[in-house]
């Protein structure tokens, strides 16, 4: 080795090193700022300008003023029965589909598999999606953000993937013994496909958790709001009115925006916590999908 | 050709083809099961994918909800016409043309560069932890995203406060048209670029140490081999990813667009998914609006056709 192609090796790793360091601190900061706002005192914070590096003051009104705040609570209610029951509903079908479609030798499946690739391509658009899911009467239903997606085409491709790669000899034993295709599904398959299952959760949870948007056009009632709707509210529509009734004007100001990074944080610490023990799965699942995508 | 020798029809077995009635009756005899597993997906697929298709031929009629689909009266392509000779035409078009090309030009690249850069890093822990923590932001929800956007950017935000110090009148940023797209653009590079560099990263370590080895001996240094090895070997994904983004060139996050666009900007935020939202659904204009996205949707399935082609010609990569 050269002494030259050592510096420049030390450069190079120092440059890489830097930007890297740059790129976390861009990425972390905002959040950072979130978390030290919310528990700032809230007069303090509207005068301040620029960089927070530590809370101005302490204070926990804001996140009193959220607690309190029945929108936020009814958002969280639904929304836990938005994943519970429209994961579960995912899952299903998405086994069922990813199944019969990981078989050979079945003389449809060329045809099923076009018929539901094709749906990638092609959509008839918001519209008549809207028109549809009037129609069949899951308007202003917690229903109408799970029936509607209740199979994501992609996952369904991920999942096939995994199904595809389970040795025959593990289900031709079985069918041997006269088991039928329900059996070789649930006791054979989904046993051995724990990490394609997990991996499926996750996303369809964070698909459930994210919506918004469906549920913005489905849902007209506010008791069915989901947490995102609650808190398109707050953050987007400004509403924070109905929580500090019984400040004056100027204080209201004050305190509403307090109340926003306070929001901010109790819908988004809940994910962050969860988030790096359950990440592998997720790289998992972007390998699994890059085979084939 | 001469590897192919044909292959030899069993003599002793006489080869008929069974009549195409016997095949089906003996497929559905063993795979009976099966196909009961199947009428619920398929069910879903023709309910919720195929039948809004079916009802996009309002875009072709004049819709009203008490006359349902079949009975409206058909109008032709008056609704596409309106449309085409529209002012909204050029701008929403315009708009969603710009938005995603800067999206392609600016936020495309830098997953691979990050995986790049990442893939230089030699100590374990470092690796780890931004690769943790740039992924982070890809698990906030979009409506917290948009609320920290317009908050920071928002007269007395702390990015609205900054850019003051520099020159900036500190009024909110999101009421600029010629603002907007910075921000869409420098936003979803903030919240993607770590979850789109996996892809990359995966596609790195199928790449064959010998290459390196063999690449130093012959003198190159780390940023040749970066070069000439790491960025050839993940080609095929990059192609990969640059065709089902072409795909979707008029599928930008219209969503985020929705959460953070209001009517001063509609000028340069405008697409034409909002617009297809804002028509149909704020104001009821349901067959307009519907033309509109059948527009969308057409187009879009020809760039991902079109895409899928050429890439198939360059460079022998394709979806299908």
């Amino acid at each position: 080795m050269k002494k030259s192609a050592n510096i420049s090796d030390a450069l190079f790793d120092t440059v890489i090193y830097v930007l890297l360091l740059l790129l976390v601190a861009v990425t972390l900061y905002p959040l950072i700022y979130v978390a030290f706002a919310s528990v700032s005192e809230a007069g303090r914070l509207v005068e301040h300008k620029g960089f927070l590096f530590k809370p101005l003051g302490f204070s926990l009104e804001a996140y009193k003023s959220v607690f309190d705040n029945k929108a936020i609570l009814i958002g969280y209610r639904n929304t836990f029965f938005i994943l519970a029951a429209g994961v579960t509903i995912n899952l299903l079908m998405t086994s069922l589909g990813a199944y019969v479609l990981s078989r050979k030798n079945v003389m449809w499946n060329r045809f099923f598999i076009f018929f539901i690739l094709f749906t990638m391509f092609f959509s008839g658009g918001l519209i008549p999606m809207y028109l549809v899911v009037r129609g069949v009467g899951l308007l202003d239903s917690l229903w109408s953000t799970i029936i509607p997606f209740a199979v994501n085409t992609f996952n369904l491709i991920i999942m096939r993937t995994a199904f595809m790669a389970i040795p025959v000899e593990l289900e031709e034993s079985a069918k041997m013994d006269g088991a039928s295709h329900f059996t070789i599904l649930f006791r054979i398959i989904l046993p051995l496909s724990m990490p394609v299952i997990a991996v499926m959760i996750l996303y369809y949870a964070v698909e459930k958790w994210n919506g918004w948007f469906y549920a913005s056009i489905f849902i007209k009632n506010r008791d069915l709001f989901p947490l995102q709707l609650a808190l398109r509210e707050i953050l987007i529509a400004n509403s924070t009115e109905n929580m500090t009734t019984g400040a004056d004007n100027a204080d209201r100001f004050q305190i509403g925006e307090t109340i926003k990074y306070a929001t901010i944080m109790v819908a988004t610490v809940p994910i962050l916590c969860v988030y790096p023990f359950v990440q592998k799965y997720f790289v998992k699942g972007v390998m699994i999908g890059a085979l084939k995508g | 050709m001469a590897k192919n020798t044909p292959v030899e029809p069993l003599p002793s077995v006489p080869v008929r083809r069974s009549s195409f009635s016997a095949r089906f009756i003996r497929d559905f005899a063993l795979n009976k099961h099966l196909y009961l597993m199947m009428i619920p997906v398929i069910a879903y697929y023709f309910i919720f994918h195929y039948a809004p298709m079916y009802g996009a031929v309002i875009a072709f009629k004049e819709y009203s909800p008490a006359r349902g689909i079949l009975g409206s009266e058909w109008v032709g392509f008056a609704h596409f016409n309106d449309f085409f000779t529209s002012y909204y035409f050029w701008r929403i078009l315009k708009n969603t043309v710009i938005i995603s090309l800067l999206t392609l030009c600016f936020e495309f690249p830098t997953p691979i560069i990050l995986a790049l850069l990442i893939n230089e890093v030699r100590n374990q822990v470092f690796k780890r932890t931004v690769q943790t923590i740039t992924y982070m932001p890809y698990f906030i929800s979009l409506v917290v995203i948009c609320g920290m956007i317009k908050d920071f950017t928002n007269a007395g935000g702390i990015i609205n406060n900054l850019f003051t110090y520099l020159g900036y009148d500190g009024n909110a940023m999101l009421q600029k048209p010629e603002l907007f797209r910075p921000i869409y653009v420098l936003s979803e590079i903030w919240q993607r670029i770590g979850w789109e560099s996996i892809i990359y990263i995966a596609a790195l370590m199928s790449i064959d140490p010998e290459q390196y080895e063999a690449a130093r001996m012959d003198g190159a240094n780390r940023l040749q081999q970066m070069w000439y090895i790491t960025l050839p070997g993940i080609l095929p994904v990059i192609v990969i990813m640059f065709i089902l983004r072409m795909g979707n060139l008029l599928n930008v996050g219209f969503e985020k667009i929705i959460l953070l666009y209001n009517p001063a900007i509609y000028e340069t935020a405008d697409v034409i998914s909002s617009f297809v939202y804002r028509k149909g659904l704020l104001e009821f204009g349901w067959s307009y609006s519907s033309a509109v996205g059948l527009f969308n949707s057409v187009i879009n399935l020809m760039l991902l056709i079109a895409a899928n082609y050429i890439s198939r010609k360059v460079n022998d990569t394709s979806l299908w």
